[in-house]
């Protein structure tokens, strides 16, 4: 290949003094940097948008741990479970992807297409467990929760676990206020189970969790994060079947691996961010 | 079907012909599985605090500072960046104060509406 190359091998010592690439990357490699740091931009927007919101309605803000509880084959409730698993199932595509690109630098086709392939794999697994995940929080809990009318509309919602976390307990009835207090007078439920509206799972203007505004933030964020899981599933199929026909074993390199691995990195990068900073905290 | 001998770089091949330098270590995959174990390990770690009686305000400092923690491994490592030349790495990594500038501002703007309580 290097036959028919036009461009020498350069020997400047000079690195911006013209004819080779001052960063030392490919240009294909670079813009693909560049369109990362973009798109960093973007999520980095989104989540800055939901903080400053959920600084305004600091009080009344669902907390996180306490409405994705739910797990598969399970019928009880853990907290994080769910989302760590799902953090190390991304966490291990992302494992399997840098392998893949380790096997392209030895020239190693079979590797790449193992490797590879088990990245997509990964990647369809993640896609379905935030599908299973929006699936819950769109169907709601048993119980769902009242809408009563004050000023703004406030979303008290029925005990499904106590306050201890981690813990099932369905022996304490009650309802939870807006700002997170538990009230069990069934006097006082009564009321407002008589004058408010019961409310079930989560649409763009309401929901049973508390502000309007943590759903609309769940489904964006989460739904702008699981786009880009899927779109690089696709992309990863994509040169999987260049790897399979050889394409870059003819071609003498794998940088086109090397370019969706960076592009797979961020998608899980973002996700660390996604899982702080809408689960944890 | 990988050969021994190490490669040195290669041409791009497309209509720019690049040629480019590859810094490839065997012993890379042990950097590898080292950097997953620690973002496994950070990862249950954060989730298992998170149950622990610790005030909220320490475990959110806690977890941001993991959180970048967990980012500097994936992006020096697994995307390699500190493996390229120091000047790409300003350049992707620089633009970012502004996020920080963002966040400084916004959460400040957020928490004032909510102590002004205003809409």
């Amino acid at each position: 290949m290097s036959a028919e190359a036009t461009v020498a091998q350069p020997t400047s010592k000079k690195i911006w003094g013209g004819g080779t690439s001052p960063y030392g990357v490919s240009w294909g490699k670079m813009y693909m940097w560049f369109f990362l740091v973009s798109d960093a931009f973007t999520f980095s927007s989104l989540l800055v948008a939901y903080g400053t919101l959920r600084h305004r309605y600091a009080e009344v803000w669902p907390k996180a741990s306490d409405v994705f509880t739910h797990f598969p084959f399970y019928d009880g409730h853990i907290q994080l479970a769910y989302v760590g698993l799902m953090t190390f199932i991304l966490i291990m595509s992302s494992v399997t992807m840098v392998l893949a690109v380790d096997a392209g630098h030895r020239r190693d086709n079979k590797g790449v297409a193992w490797w590879l392939g088990l990245t997509i794999i990964g990647g369809l697994m993640f896609v379905g467990s935030q599908a299973w995940e929006w699936y819950h929080f769109i169907k709601g809990t048993e119980k769902g929760a009242i809408v009563y009318k004050t000023s703004e509309n406030e979303i008290w919602r029925f005990t499904e676990n106590s306050q201890e976390p981690g813990i099932h307990n369905t022996t304490v009835k009650g309802l939870v206020s807006p700002d997170h207090k538990l009230v069990t007078d069934p006097v006082t439920i009564a009321k407002i189970e008589a004058v408010g509206r019961p409310l079930q799972g989560a649409t763009l203007k309401e929901n049973e969790y508390g502000h309007p505004l943590f759903a609309d933030f769940f489904f964006f964020i989460t739904g702008f994060h699981g786009f880009h899981v899927f779109s690089g599933v696709v992309i990863n199929v994509i040169i999987w079947l260049n790897v399979l026909n050889g394409v870059y074993r003819r071609r003498g390199h794998y940088e086109q691996v090397e370019k969706v691995g960076l592009y797979w990195h961020f998608v899980d990068l973002v996700w660390v961010f996604v899982f702080t900073f809408f689960y944890l905290v | 079907m990988s050969d021994q001998h190490e490669h040195k770089g290669y041409y791009t091949g497309d209509i720019h012909n690049q040629y480019i330098e590859e810094h490839y270590d065997p012993k890379n995959r042990g950097v590898i599985w080292r950097t997953f174990w620690i973002l496994l390990v950070i990862t249950i770690f954060e989730v298992a605090i998170a149950f622990t009686s610790l005030s909220k305000e320490l475990l959110m400092y806690i977890f941001i500072v993991l959180t970048i923690v967990k980012a500097y491994f994936i992006v020096a490592f697994f995307m390699h960046l500190k493996h390229e030349r120091l000047s790409f790495g300003y350049t992707i990594i620089l633009p970012f104060l502004l996020i920080v500038y963002l966040i400084a501002m916004c959460i400040a703007e957020g928490s004032y509406i909510h102590l002004w309580g205003g809409k």
